[in-house]
């Protein structure tokens, strides 16, 4: 009898195992909070689903909290909601294909800058430091001569 | 060779600038795209106000005109209303079928507005918000139009009129089952 109750209860224990493991795991309400500050809150302007009060938004962080409850990882959860908004709902577009363009763009324009004003400065640098005046030719100077003496008189 | 350089280095900032805004103005801020379109529409369960259960999946092989509102969406979806109703007693025996989704709503006001407009197709609310989401919904009014092998194939934002209704219902209804 006694073998026959062990055997009972190891069954119990070994039913009661994946009960347990598929039972969902607690959400971490940081890991919640992080995906919700990388998407955009469809009805704002420029709000995070973490930062907004929307009833969208919070709706959307319900969301967030139960994929991850049922086992999704956060970029799983993340790639949820960008097949149904597309890479528009994601703050910072994703680093690749066209979207790269907005990462890069920056950095090559300010290149681009520092190069250009690397290249003035060197022609401000090459160029005499003084303008020598023009040549006068005789006439003019000697008109200059006979006015000045006019006004000292 | 100076001249030059400044010749070309001014159109070459400015075009870049002219062509973006160019590009700003000629589009559409209405226009949202959807990566939905083509897709399978996300299929769902809800139940209704008259406490049915509507399920998308029931209607595979019809036409599925699917609008989601609120009774706090003026004047869109109030304007939008009778036009829904109406694209329903048209079509309903047509092969189409459609189906409403409240969101973020009170009951009792989502209520009155069914009963103010006589809206006779299944109307469910959506707690959670769960379905809108499915849907990438931005905001309310908006429509699908699902084709008979369930795929989402326009999307409607904003407010619909007979002559859109008709049009995208005519489309999907003439393609072969």
């Amino acid at each position: 009898m006694t073998p026959l109750l062990v055997a009972a209860a190891a069954l119990v224990l070994l039913a009661g195992g994946p009960a347990r493991a598929a039972s969902p795991p607690a959400v971490n309400e940081e890991t919640v909070h992080e995906i919700a500050s990388q998407l955009r809150c469809v009805v704002c302007q420029s709000l995070s689903v973490a930062d907004s009060p929307s009833e969208t938004a919070s709706q959307m962080r319900g969301i967030i909290r139960e994929r991850l409850a049922a086992g999704e990882t956060p970029a799983q959860v993340r790639d949820y909601f960008v097949d149904k908004y597309g890479p528009w709902i994601l703050l910072s577009p994703p680093r690749r294909g066209f979207d790269l363009l907005v990462w890069v763009a920056p950095f090559l324009v300010l290149g681009i800058g520092l190069v250009m004003v690397a290249l003035v400065v060197r022609r401000w640098r090459r160029a005499p430091s003084r303008v020598s005046p023009p040549a006068l030719d005789s006439a003019v100077r000697e008109r200059i001569r006979r006015e000045m003496e006019e006004l000292d008189r | 060779m100076k001249t030059r350089w400044v010749r070309f280095s001014i159109p070459l900032a400015v075009v870049p600038v002219l062509l973006l805004l160019a590009y700003g103005f000629w589009t559409n801020p209405r226009e949202i795209p959807s990566p939905l379109i083509g897709k399978p529409a996300a299929k769902f369960t809800l139940t209704s106000f008259a406490g049915d259960p509507v399920s998308l999946e029931r209607y595979r092989g019809r036409v599925v005109m699917l609008n989601f509102w609120a009774s706090w969406c003026r004047p869109a979806c109030y304007e939008e209303a009778p036009v829904i109703e109406r694209t329903w007693q048209a079509y309903r025996d047509k092969g189409v079928v459609v189906l409403g989704v409240d969101v973020q709503d009170q009951d009792e006001a989502a209520r009155k507005i069914i009963e103010q407009f006589q809206h006779s197709f299944p109307n469910s609310p959506d707690p959670g918000g769960h379905v809108a989401v499915d849907y990438g919904v931005y905001g309310v009014p908006e429509t699908f139009f699902i084709d008979r092998q369930g795929r989402v194939r326009f999307k409607q934002v904003g407010e619909l009129t007979d002559a859109i209704a008709r049009e995208r219902l005519e489309t999907l209804l003439a393609e072969k089952p």
